[in-house]
């Protein structure tokens, strides 16, 4: 019997060649290639003078030395624009190198390719590039003064604004709302930068064919689909010449999203301009400065509530800093302004945000996407309202949940898909009372007094968040069964370390009745599948999940067609097994999938023995018929995509304790307590490692990382040294509870699970630490030394 | 020739091979590994030292290779995730690692595995916290750690179990 393999925590099919440093990421490609490296601004904000590349001229092994001025046609354009929006009205892109100003430190100005990257870095170092200094526009709300601008034809450094508002259901405005409750609070928030810092850097590696005039890409990316189209329009070449492929990919979490980067289309552009395979391997430092980060935000809240804790009206204005372009569009801020619901009815909301140009690095999407802080807005703002009412927390929050009767529930906004923000399913009520059973949240405030009898400060906090996950608009997959009963599964999607290869194999061995082993799957690669939106939005498993299972009913279908005409019996009795298609019962009467694939191809010519099946002597074929029926198409395999009418709202619930130390501030966390609801589970141990992974950058995020600008705008710890990534000591130990709701937008029932655990753990550790220290927390991160300079404020 | 692309002629045995090459004094360990010798399991994350993916073996004790100049190894023994394997089947570390799922990119992973084989070699016993500060000089950044200690714990379970068998154990210098 063929095991059920959806739902099982079955080993991942990546491992064995990633262990054992068989796996190829970019930097393995190429071993000859000639090595790309940059000269980038040392400078925030200035105008380039003068480019004297002379001295690098002398360097032994230099082959290249391009700047603007040489770029020919759309790459001498800006970069695209990737997701335009009506309220972005002033969006702005980089030139993939820079012409004329820089806006930030980091920005590419010279491309220089050598026989290797020590010589292409010493060719670096020896370019002169003088600059006219400008005003750098750093901090989002000194930019938003508009006194200096990033681009001189942006006013008031405001690239876009966007209202948003959902009347109360008695048609009042959030304003009166707010002014009619009996209760009512005003305050602000902050959360500083981070950014997704994947191990291994962006990368991309091109050769060029001269004799057929195609070229082939590797890149380090998420959605190696659009990047072929991409590198197609800006070198001019028909996409047919053009294949892209992401090889193992060393984490993404949001930055490999973004494309073309100038690298991605500058190294191509070189590799057919010098005919020689050029590679570009990001090092740390311009990770740093050159790539993206996010989360930087500030928020104002207005909320207005009555006795029991409903929100009756909710106004929050969000300032969101974007760097200095804005490819991605204003994605990050909808997703903030519209996710920030949760799972919450609000009786009437409005919410508005400016989206601000500073000389810093670009902001795009790091995994959460928005969230981090929108929930840190609404559970923030919960707190105190349960504070101010002297309620328990999960009470007030209770008392705001959507029913688990109430779905779909349609939260009146427009989402980052375009489409209304409409939740498919869920159970809030039963996700809390797992969560507060699990950590112990009724009897902490024994605990609590227990620990202050003996001199230590420890506290609860909780976090509750609703992610709309598997955006569309559609990814497709392709399953072909080959005459040796071997079963090749595409997707165009990417992978970064999600275990795809896992779970998709998972899927088309449970939908094909085959054992796992003879499945094989390929992801990101355009020469397989050319149709793809990208990896991102925790949408990789509801997307291409869907898709391959689709696909694989199609081939489902025909095979047993196939089958019950060779064995003369209705296709409806026929079940496949371990790869076997037999009559339901009656395990004798029963064919290969293998034969079946020989049988479904008609052939003139055996290639091998089994292939003499099909050939047109062989007496399989019916007179009657053309060999290749009309509606029919040769070969066992199916192809199907998967659209969706709009996104699934995974949600889930985090509890922690810490502790703070009553001298020194440090902060510890003592429990860390996970209930996720992503619907059907493919496969719960991968599923367990996404959440770990989350809630490990989510306590970085509350407890550790920030980019540090100075006024200048130099990021001033632009180093593993400087911006504190948690090591193993940092990290709690994560326990965790699995609720399912399936999805009923969707086939397998399943929703994302990629983003969820980084997505409350700001606003949870806050919730902790203001529970053990009685202070309001209004900003993230928090280092003990922002935790002791807090406590003297409040005690001064 | 320039101080930059004067060639020395480096030997050393990697993975129980003897490998040369002639590079420039400037070249890292890392590099070299990889792009000389052409073994790109050792990853690089960082150049400086702090995230320990280019962790390798050099004469049994791990370093970071991307903090080492490949001129300096001349006549010493290396080990990289490449040597970790016995014959046909994994070690005990890799073993551990697939098991408890303590890679998901796998990027950091060659050198966890590299760092965990030396330390096993000389705690085959480790307590939680040994185990814990014996891959926090290792950054990984989507596993979350849990499952790598889970892992380490494992590995030593493994080694224990196939003792007497030193061929499994993998990575020993």
């Amino acid at each position: 019997m063929t095991t059920k393999l959806f739902g099982e925590p079955v080993q991942r099919r990546e491992d064995a060649r990633l262990v054992t440093g068989q796996g190829h990421y970019l930097d393995d490609f190429g071993p000859g290639a000639l090595a790309a490296a940059f000269v980038r601004s040392p400078h925030a904000h200035a105008r380039i003078t003068d480019i004297d590349v002379s001295a690098a001229l002398d360097v032994e092994g230099l082959v290249a030395v391009y700047t603007w001025e040489d770029l020919p046609g759309a790459l001498a354009e800006p970069l695209p624009l990737l997701i335009p929006h009506p309220a972005l009205t002033h969006g702005r892109t980089a030139y993939p190198l820079a012409r004329d100003i820089v806006r930030h430190v980091g920005e590419p100005v010279v491309m220089v390719v050598a026989e290797d990257r020590y010589l292409a870095e010493d060719a670096c170092a020896l370019i002169e590039v003088e600059y006219e200094f400008l005003k750098p526009v750093v901090g989002v709300e000194e930019a938003v003064q508009g006194a200096h601008l990033v681009h001189e034809d942006v006013p008031g450094n405001v690239g876009a604004h966007l209202v948003q508002e959902v009347p109360s259901r008695e048609g009042r405005s959030a304003a009166d709302a707010i002014d009619a409750a009996p209760h009512r609070l005003e305050f602000r928030l902050d959360i500083e930068r981070s950014a997704s810092m994947p191990l291994e850097g962006r990368g991309v590696y091109a050769r060029w064919d001269a004799g057929d005039g195609s070229l082939r890409v590797y890149s380090s990316t998420q959605t190696s689909t659009s990047v072929r189209m991409a590198v197609a329009a800006k070198l001019g070449l028909p996409l047919p010449k053009v294949e892209v492929i992401a090889p193992d990919v060393g984490g993404g979490f949001g930055v490999k999203i973004v494309h073309p980067w100038p690298e991605e289309i500058l190294v191509p552009w070189a590799a057919r301009t010098l005919g020689r395979e050029v590679k570009w391997t990001e090092d740390r430092r311009e990770h740093f400065v050159s790539s993206a980060h996010e989360r930087a935000q500030v928020q104002h809240v207005r909320v207005g509530f009555d006795d029991e804790g409903r929100v009756l009206g909710l106004d929050v204005t969000i300032l969101h800093d974007h760097g200095a372009y804005t490819p991605y569009g204003i994605i990050v801020p909808i997703i903030t302004s519209t996710q920030l619901l949760g799972p919450y009815k609000i009786g009437a909301y409005r919410v508005e945000f400016s989206s601000i140009y500073t000389n810093t690095v670009q902001v795009t999407p790091y995994r959460g996407a928005g969230r981090p802080q929108a929930v840190f807005c609404m559970e923030r703002t919960l707190d105190r309202v349960a504070a101010y009412l002297g309620k328990d927390r999960t009470e007030v929050r209770a008392a705001n949940f959507i029913g688990p009767d109430e779905f779909p529930y349609d939260q009146g906004l427009i989402f980052q898909d375009g489409r209304p923000l409409v939740y498919d399913s869920g159970n809030y009520p039963e996700s809390l009372r797992m969560l507060k059973e699990m950590v112990g949240w009724d009897s902490f405030p024994e605990m609590k007094a227990r620990a202050a009898a003996e001199g230590r400060r420890i506290g609860i906090g909780i976090g509750c968040y609703v992610e709309g996950t598997g955006v569309g608009p559609y990814e497709g997959g392709h399953v072909q069964v080959t005459s040796d009963g071997r079963v090749h599964v595409s997707t165009g999607l990417t992978s970064q370390g999600q275990g795809h290869e896992t779970v998709f194999a998972q899927i088309a061995a449970t939908e094909l009745g085959v054992p796992i082993e003879r499945v094989s799957v390929v992801t990101g690669d355009t020469r397989r599948f050319g149709y793809a939106v990208g990896t991102f939005a925790s949408r990789a498993a509801v997307m291409s999940g869907n898709a391959i299972a689709l696909a694989c009913r199609k081939v489902r279908e025909k095979a047993l067609r196939i089958a019950a005409d060779a064995l003369e019996a209705d296709p409806r009795d026929l079940e496949i097994t371990d790869g076997i298609v037999h009559v339901a019962g009656t395990p004798s009467a029963s064919i290969p999938l293998a034969t079946v694939a020989v049988l479904s191809n008609p052939l003139r010519y055996a290639f091998d023995e089994e292939a003499k099946r099909a050939t047109q002597f062989s007496g399989t074929s019916a007179m009657d018929r053309p060999p290749v029926d009309e509606g029919e198409e040769p070969g066992l395999e199916g192809r199907d995509y998967y659209s969706p009418i709009r996104s699934t709202f995974a949600s889930g619930m985090h509890a922690a304790i810490v502790e703070t130390d009553p001298e020194t501030a440090e902060i510890t966390i003592l429990r860390y307590a996970v209930v996720h609801d992503c619907g059907k589970l493919i496969n719960p141990m991968i599923v367990e490692g996404q959440i770990h992974g989350g809630v490990a950058q989510g306590v970085g995020g509350a407890l550790y990382e920030k980019m540090v600008y100075d006024e200048h705008g130099q990021l001033l710890n632009a180093s593993f040294m400087d911006f504190l990534m948690p090591y193993a000591t940092e990290v709690p130990r994560i326990e965790t509870a699995h609720l399912e709701t399936p999805s009923p937008l969707n086939p397998l029932g399943i929703k994302g699970a990629g983003e969820a655990g980084v997505i409350p753990v700001s606003a949870v550790i806050a919730s902790a630490i203001e529970d053990a220290e009685g202070i309001p927390i209004d900003r993230m991160p928090i280092s003990p030394s922002d935790l002791y300079t807090l406590r003297l404020r409040l005690a001064g | 020739m320039s101080e930059e692309t004067t060639r020395y002629l480096v030997t050393l045995v990697v993975n129980g091979v003897v490998r040369e090459a002639a590079v420039p004094a400037r070249r890292l360990l890392s590099d070299f590994l990889r792009h000389d010798l052409g073994l790109t399991g050792t990853h690089v994350g960082c150049e400086h030292g702090v995230c320990g993916a280019c962790t390798v073996l050099l004469d049994g004790e791990p370093v970071r290779s991307c903090l080492t100049f490949a001129v300096t190894v001349d006549g010493h023994e290396v080990t990289t995730v490449e040597g970790l394997a016995g014959d046909n089947e994994l070690s005990p570390v890799q073993r551990a690692f697939t098991e408890c799922h303590g890679l998901q990119c796998g990027f950091c992973t060659p050198g966890f595995l590299c760092a965990v084989t030396a330390f096993l070699r000389d705690n085959p016993a480790p307590t939680e916290e040994e185990a814990l500060e014996a891959v926090s000089g290792n950054l990984c950044r989507c596993t979350g750690y849990q499952n790598i200690i889970k892992a380490v714990h494992r590995a030593a379970e493994i080694q224990a179990e196939t003792q007497g068998r030193p061929e499994d154990r993998g990575g020993r210098a």
